[in-house]
């Protein structure tokens, strides 16, 4: 365990970007875990004589139109966004690692069947294919979910199946064979758990993404319902005041989503360069 | 080397696109159908009784099974038919190819504007590698695409036609003190200049700038980065070092030597660069009210006109594959080295 956090220190002290990507992260968990027992307002509770207001002591982000405080609105907001892309990310995790490794384990018809689905689904540009599921499964939360878990799923494959296929005949795996471990066996326990690290990177690198396509898809008023608080919503709805001057109103939300993104994107650079100090860019 | 070699190879990558189509289309098929609930009771409307709604059913096709609905379906697309908008009671593909040059005006500008600061930014940080250039290109490059289009939109609308009132309201193609050019192209920029009114040539590329920029700054990361990446590995090559000993000019060695090298690694992320395009011009439009297709996607999701909706993703990823396509061939024209191996 020392070792462990001897390590950890060695990580985030070598790149300070990364320490600071790392903080914004334990902010936003702390956010989504303990936002609603924080905030100084009911993010729905509407208060009609405090319509609009610009940012004050009392209301640090303002007022929206109908008197909910906007910095309550956008804390409670954090557990729903990073919710709906921490579930998206995590089937497109387990879906993707394990048809990928399958691929690439087996390869012959099993790669060539996973190979043309991935390339279906990145025949599409990928937002308009997420729009397109939500409007046929229905306009719903989980529906949201799960499109973004189908445009994030080739990535993960691709990732699995090239890692998995480098390591197939290596020697470790081979003497794992002779001493009598069956496929299954050792695709499981000597080959996959070798691919995790890069596959970590591409859930860190993934995860801002899928915030955003969540944000994005909720935005043009898909899946969330108002007057639930979610970041994507709060902007959309924020949108008509920004010509009238009232820019709080989006402002906020906006910015917040950005910094998860930011945060997110930061720390999968910071992760790459770790595993892989020749990918730096 | 010669010609045949090339067009043989433009032919092999359209065969390869057959394959991408029929996904496509497997796939907006399986969408249709996966609507929740019974597509007959949805398409025979709200006020259908049970003898109305059996003879959509059976005016659809729906009573047969799953193939030779399919290949009804196939028989619509090849004759263009993309099925009817419930909500403005036009043919969908009417509707979208109408609305299509707004957008493709809109997307080729930010394509335009992405690459004319994309590639020099990525040029200038690969030649001074860890310089204060370089951090500022990996500033922007980051800050580009952690920055959700729709939010940036919203804030360029406020700056600079609330705050500094250069810009014209955010509502449209046109001011409406104007009237659109004469229709030759669709395009209004172009239209206004067939015609001859800089007047409104301006007042249409003014109305076109912001949401543009919006978004064209999106997709200038992944082309910076790449342009970066391409041109870093080309310049430690050997031939750049020959021609550096060799005492050729600085711009010599760096835009004839090294830049059409590096081309061929930046055209190929252009597709990439094209998914996220299609997908943020959906947002963008929402924001500035554009009148293009992804407008009118989201008109038909506000009122559940799923057929509208369908049509659109499946034009999208047509038009994607083409794009596609022709960088490939592009690619093909122009590496003098494809062909040479085989």
């Amino acid at each position: 365990m020392n070792e462990f956090f001897k390590h950890l220190r060695y990580v985030l002290t070598e790149n300070p970007v990364t320490l600071v990507a790392g903080t914004l992260f334990m902010m936003f968990v702390i956010l989504a875990v303990f936002g609603p027992l924080i905030v100084p307002y009911d993010p729905l509770a509407s208060n009609a004589s405090r319509t609009l207001q610009p940012p004050s002591w009392d209301h640090w982000f303002g007022t929206d139109q109908l008197g909910r405080d906007v910095f309550s609105r956008v804390l409670v907001a954090t557990r729903l966004d990073l919710a709906i892309a921490v579930s998206a990310v995590a089937i497109s995790f387990v879906l993707g690692s394990v048809l990928g490794s399958l691929a690439g384990f087996f390869g012959g018809w099993t790669d060539k069947l996973v190979g043309r689905l991935t390339d279906t689904i990145m025949a599409f540009p990928l937002f308009v294919l997420a729009m397109g599921i939500v409007a046929a499964m229905g306009n719903t939360v989980e529906n949201i979910v799960y499109a973004t878990a189908i445009i994030n799923l080739p990535f993960y494959a691709r990732v699995a199946r090239t890692e998995v296929n480098v390591r197939r005949n290596a020697d470790f795996v081979l003497a794992a064979r002779l001493a009598g471990n069956s496929s299954i066996r050792l695709l499981a326990t000597h080959i996959y758990p070798n691919t995790l690290p890069p596959m970590m990177v591409q859930v860190s690198l993934n995860m801002g993404w899928a915030i955003l396509n969540a944000a994005g898809l909720s935005f043009i008023g898909l899946g969330v319902r108002p007057p639930t608080a979610e970041w994507g919503i709060m902007v959309a709805e924020g949108a008509g005041y920004i010509v009238s001057g009232e820019w709080w109103l989006a402002l906020f939300p906006g910015a917040a989503l950005m910094l998860a993104v930011f945060c997110f994107n930061l720390l999968g650079d910071g992760l790459r360069d770790l595993i892989d100090p020749r990918r730096r860019t | 080397m010669n010609g045949s070699t090339k067009i043989r190879i433009i032919a092999g990558r359209l065969m390869q696109a057959l394959p991408s189509v029929f996904g496509i289309i497997v796939v907006t098929f399986l969408l249709t159908r996966a609507l929740p609930g019974d597509p007959a009771v949805y398409f025979a409307g709200p006020a259908a009784d049970e003898k109305s709604i059996q003879q959509v059913r059976e005016s659809l096709g729906l009573d047969k099974s799953l193939p030779e609905q399919f290949l009804i379906y196939l028989g619509d697309l090849v004759q263009g038919d993309l099925g009817v908008s419930v909500s403005t009671g036009f043919p969908v593909a009417e509707e979208l190819w109408r609305r299509l040059p707004a957008s493709l005006e809109l997307t080729l500008l930010a394509l335009i504007f992405s690459i004319s600061v994309a590639i020099p930014l990525g040029i200038a940080a690969a030649t001074r590698p860890n310089t204060w250039v370089d951090q500022v290109c990996r500033l922007i490059v980051t800050a580009g695409v952690s920055l959700p289009v729709f939010f940036t939109g919203l804030f360029m609308v406020y700056i600079f036609y609330y705050i500094l009132g250069v810009a014209p309201s955010p509502l449209g193609r046109l001011d409406i003190i104007y009237l659109s050019p004469p229709p030759v192209t669709n395009f209004y920029t172009i239209d206004a200049l067939i015609a001859g009114d800089f007047e409104l040539f301006f007042a249409a590329l003014a109305q076109l700038a912001l949401p543009a920029i919006t978004l064209g700054t999106f997709t200038l990361a992944p082309l910076a980065r790449m342009t970066r990446g391409a041109m870093l590995q080309v310049l430690s090559s050997d031939f750049i070092r020959t021609a550096r000993a060799s005492g050729l000019r600085r711009s010599t060695v760096l835009y004839t030597y090294a830049f059409r090298n590096a081309l061929l690694p930046i055209l190929t992320t252009l597709g990439m660069v094209f998914s996220f395009m299609l997908g943020s011009n959906v947002l963008v439009e929402k924001v500035f009210a554009w009148p293009g297709i992804g407008s009118f996607a989201i008109e038909a999701l506000i009122v559940s006109d799923y057929v509208a909706v369908q049509g659109f993703v499946l034009a999208m990823a047509i038009l994607y594959v083409l794009l596609n396509l022709t960088i490939d061939i592009l690619y093909t024209l122009i590496d003098p080295r494809v062909g040479l191996d085989s």
